[in-house]
C-alpha cells in the first residue's frame, strides 16, 4: 500500500497518496478547486492559474495543480486572498473573450460562466478593444473551433498528442497572438475527435452535430452503456423531450462519455454519432400482416404466434430457425434461452454478425465486433454449446425447404440477403419480426412485435473483458413496445399453454 | 407550432346567484357606488380641491384607446440596420417565458459575425400572459412589447400564433 499523506484543505482533513498534488487529492476527496488546464487524464501544465491557493507559510499563492501534497500542509482555496487571485486569473482569461454566450453552445455548461458566477463577479477593468481571431472554423467533420473563446489551456493539444496521437491541433504564436489552430495541411479527423468538445472547458471547441439543436438546460440525462461495440463504454445519454420542437423533433440529443474503468474519460466517434436515426423506422404497434390496421393486444398476438409455432413444429420440429442479435442484454439472453432452447428445443440459430457489424479495432477503445453483448450470449450458451449458422447457410436451408419458419430478433435478414431476401422471406410459412425497428424484414413479417431499444429499458451488457455493466432507461418506450425479455417470457407462457 | 388549449372549469352557481333579483340589486349597488364616488371626485376637481378628476368614459373604439406609457402590448421583433432580425436565437426569452408560449428553432447564419439566427420564431399570443419577461431577458434588445396594439382578437386559435415574419413587420 502506498503511503498516505495528510494535509488540510479549507479546514477539511484530506489524505493524499504519495506523489499526488494538492489538486488531485482534493478532486479525489470530492473537494473542488477551480481549474481549467488540469485534466485527470491529460496532466497539469499549470498554465491557466485558476487553481491558485493560499498555503500557510508560503509568501505567495501557489498553483494547486503543481503543488505536491506534503504532510501537515495547510491550504486555503476559498479564503479572500485565494479568491482574489483566482478572480484575477479569470479576468485575465476574459480580456479578449468575445462574451458571446447568447450564441455559444457551451452556455449553461461553460467553465467561464461557472467560475464567473462563483468567484468572479468583478466589474471589468478592461478598457482596450478586444483582439479578434477566427470564429466558426469547421476544423473537422465533428468539431467547430472558435479561437476567440479559447483560453489556451492546451487540453486539446495534449489530447491529440497523448490520447488520439494524431497531432492535428497545436498552439501557435505567442503573447497576444497565441492561438489554437490546425497543423497546416491537416484536418481534425480522428476516431476520437468528438472528445475534444468534452475536454475543452469553454466554448472554443464545440460539437458540430449538436450545434444549435437544443440549449443544454433543456436536456435530461441518464447513465447508460454504449452498444456500439463490445467494449461497452460508459456513456451519459442526453435527451430532449420537454420541448419537442427543439433538436429537429428527435428525442436523443447527444451522447457524452461517462468515466468508468472500462473506457476512462473517452468514447469513440462511431459510438457518439452513431444514433442520429434512433427514432426513425420505429415499431410501436403489435401487428399482423393479414390485417395491418387491426388493433391487437399483446395477449392475442402471443397466443396466435404460439399456436403457429406449435402447429408448424408438429410437422417439422427442427424447421424453425431463430435469428438473434448481439445487441440483446444479459436479461434478454436468459429469457431467449429459456424460450427457444429449454421450452421449444430448437436447433437452428443464427447470431453471427451482419456484414456491417464487423469493423475497425484499435489500441484505445474500439473493438472489431460492433455489437455490445456477444459475451452475454456466450454465457447463455450461444457460441459455446450452441453453434451459429451463417447467413448463406440459413438462406440455403430456407430455399431447400428445411426451414419453414423464421423468428427474427432485432436483425434485418432481408437486407443482408439483398436481392433474394424478399423471395426467401415470402417462401416462409411463418416469419416473426421482433425488435425496435421495422427494416425490410418487418415489412414482410407475418407478425411484428415492437420491442424497446436499449435507451428505453434497463439492462446489462457483458463486455469482451467480462465486465458486466448496467444501463438505465433514458427515454419512454414508444407505443406498445416492451423489452425483449418481457416478450420472450410472455411467449413462453403462451407456448406452454 | 401546434395550438395549445387549456380547459377551465366553469364557476358553479349556487341558489343565491340563481335567484336573479338579488344579484340584480347587488349589481345596481355597484353601479350607483361608482356613480356617486365619481360625482364626488369631479366635484372636488371643479372646486379646485383635487388634481385628478373622477373616471372618464372613453368612446372606444370610436376614439382610440388610451394606453399608459409603459403598457405592454403586442410583441415585435426588431431588425438590424440591414433588415435582418436582431434576434440571435439564444432562447433566453423562450426559457424565461412562464406561459411557454415562445417556440424558437435555431439555425446557422450565413454571416459568420452573426453565427446563429432563428429559423422559426413563433409566439402563441393566446397563451401569453403579457408579463414582459421576454423583453427583460433578451440580451440584444431584439424583442419589445411596445407596438401599442391591443386589438389582438382573431377568428381561430391558429391565427393567434404569430410567426417571425408577422412579428418583424409590426410597425412601431
Ligand atoms: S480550444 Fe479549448 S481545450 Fe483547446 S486550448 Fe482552447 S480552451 Fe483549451
Ligand atoms: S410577455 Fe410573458 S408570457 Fe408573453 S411571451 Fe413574453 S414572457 Fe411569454
Ligand atoms: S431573448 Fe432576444 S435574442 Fe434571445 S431568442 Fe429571444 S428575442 Fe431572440
Amino acid at each position: 500500500m502506498a503511503k498516505t499523506i495528510k494535509f488540510r484543505l479549507d479546514g477539511t482533513a484530506v489524505e493524499a497518496l504519495e506523489g499526488e498534488t494538492v489538486l488531485e487529492a482534493a478532486e479525489r476527496a470530492g473537494l473542488r478547486i477551480p481549474h481549467y488546464c488540469w485534466h485527470k487524464a491529460l496532466g497539469n501544465p499549470g498554465n491557466c492559474r485558476m487553481c491558485v491557493v493560499e498555503v500557510e507559510g508560503a509568501p505567495k499563492p501557489q498553483a494547486a495543480c503543481r503543488l505536491p501534497a506534503k504532510e501537515g500542509l495547510v491550504v486555503r482555496s476559498a479564503s479572500p486572498a485565494s479568491r482574489r487571485a483566482q478572480s484575477a486569473a479569470l479576468e485575465l482569461h476574459l480580456v479578449d473573450h468575445p462574451l458571446d454566450c447568447p450564441v455559444c453552445d457551451q452556455a449553461g455548461e461553460c467553465g467561464l460562466q461557472d467560475y464567473y458566477m462563483d468567484i468572479g463577479r468583478y466589474p471589468s477593468a478592461m478598457r482596450e478593444d478586444k483582439a479578434h481571431a477566427a470564429k466558426r472554423v469547421p476544423v473537422g467533420p465533428h468539431i467547430m473551433l472558435d479561437q476567440e473563446r479559447c483560453i489556451l489551456c492546451t487540453r486539446c493539444a495534449r489530447f491529440v498528442s497523448q490520447v488520439s496521437k494524431s497531432h492535428e491541433l497545436g498552439i501557435f504564436g505567442r503573447g497576444h497572438n497565441e492561438a489554437v489552430a490546425l497543423v497546416p495541411g491537416r484536418v481534425l479527423d480522428n476516431p476520437y475527435s468528438g472528445c475534444l468538445a468534452d475536454v475543452c472547458p469553454v466554448g472554443a471547441l464545440t460539437d458540430r452535430d449538436f450545434r444549435f439543436q437544443v440549449r443544454v438546460w433543456y436536456l435530461d440525462g441518464a447513465d447508460s452503456v454504449c452498444p456500439g461495440c463490445s467494449r461497452g463504454c460508459g456513456i451519459r445519454v442526453h435527451t430532449s423531450t420537454r420541448r419537442p420542437w427543439h433538436n429537429k423533433g428527435r428525442r436523443l440529443a447527444r451522447l457524452k462519455p461517462r468515466f468508468t474503468e472500462v473506457n476512462g474519460h473517452w468514447i469513440c466517434d462511431e459510438g457518439r454519432y452513431g444514433y442520429a436515426d434512433f427514432d426513425t423506422d420505429r415499431l410501436g404497434k403489435v401487428m399482423r400482416l393479414k390485417d395491418p390496421s387491426a388493433e391487437l393486444g399483446w395477449d392475442v398476438v402471443c397466443d396466435e404466434v404460439a399456436v403457429a409455432i406449435r402447429q408448424g413444429m408438429l410437422k417439422d420440429p427442427a424447421g424453425l430457425a431463430v435469428v438473434a442479435s448481439g445487441g440483446l442484454s444479459n436479461e434478454d439472453w436468459r429469457a431467449f434461452r429459456s424460450l427457444f432452447v429449454d421450452a421449444l428445443k430448437l436447433e437452428r440459430f443464427l447470431f453471427a454478425p451482419e456484414p456491417d457489424q464487423v469493423g475497425e479495432q484499435d489500441e484505445l477503445l474500439r473493438r472489431r465486433d460492433k455489437v455490445p453483448n456477444l459475451e452475454g450470449g456466450k454465457a447463455a450458451g450461444f457460441g459455446t454449446q450452441i453453434k451459429s449458422l451463417d447467413w448463406d447457410g440459413l438462406a440455403g436451408e430456407i430455399e431447400s425447404g428445411k426451414v419453414w419458419g423464421l423468428y427474427v430478433v432485432d436483425r434485418d435478414p432481408v437486407k443482408v440477403w439483398g436481392e433474394r431476401g424478399r423471395a426467401l422471406a415470402e417462401g416462409l410459412s411463418l416469419l416473426v419480426c421482433q425488435g425496435p425497428r421495422k427494416g425490410l424484414t418487418g415489412g414482410l413479417a407475418h407478425y411484428r412485435l415492437p420491442a424497446t431499444d436499449w435507451l428505453e429499458e434497463a439492462g446489462s451488457f457483458t463486455n469482451f473483458q467480462g465486465q458486466v455493466q448496467t444501463y438505465l432507461p433514458a427515454l419512454k418506450p414508444l407505443g406498445a413496445a416492451r423489452p425483449d425479455w418481457d416478450i420472450f417470457s410472455a411467449l413462453e407462457k403462451a407456448v406452454n399453454g | 407550432m401546434p395550438v395549445s388549449v387549456r380547459p377551465v372549469a366553469r364557476p358553479s352557481r349556487g341558489l343565491w346567484e340563481q335567484v336573479y333579483i338579488l344579484e340584480v340589486v347587488r349589481g345596481l349597488g355597484v353601479t350607483f357606488r361608482h356613480f356617486f364616488v365619481n360625482l364626488w371626485r369631479h366635484g372636488l376637481k371643479l372646486a379646485g380641491r383635487a388634481t385628478e378628476p373622477g373616471a372618464v368614459t372613453i368612446q372606444y373604439p370610436d376614439d382610440p384607446a388610451v394606453l399608459g406609457r409603459r403598457a405592454r402590448t403586442r410583441h415585435r421583433l426588431l431588425r438590424r440596420a440591414d433588415g435582418s432580425p436582431r434576434c440571435t436565437s439564444c432562447l433566453l426569452c423562450e426559457t424565461i417565458c412562464p406561459a411557454k408560449c415562445i417556440h424558437i428553432t435555431a439555425e446557422e447564419s450565413p454571416d459568420p459575425g452573426v453565427e446563429k439566427r432563428a429559423r422559426s420564431f413563433d409566439i402563441d399570443i393566446g397563451m401569453c400572459v403579457f408579463c414582459g419577461h421576454c423583453v427583460e431577458a433578451c440580451p440584444v434588445d431584439a424583442i419589445r412589447m411596445d407596438a401599442d396594439r391591443v386589438e389582438l382578437a382573431a377568428y381561430s386559435r391558429t391565427a393567434l400564433i404569430w410567426d417571425i415574419e408577422s412579428l418583424m413587420q409590426e410597425p412601431r
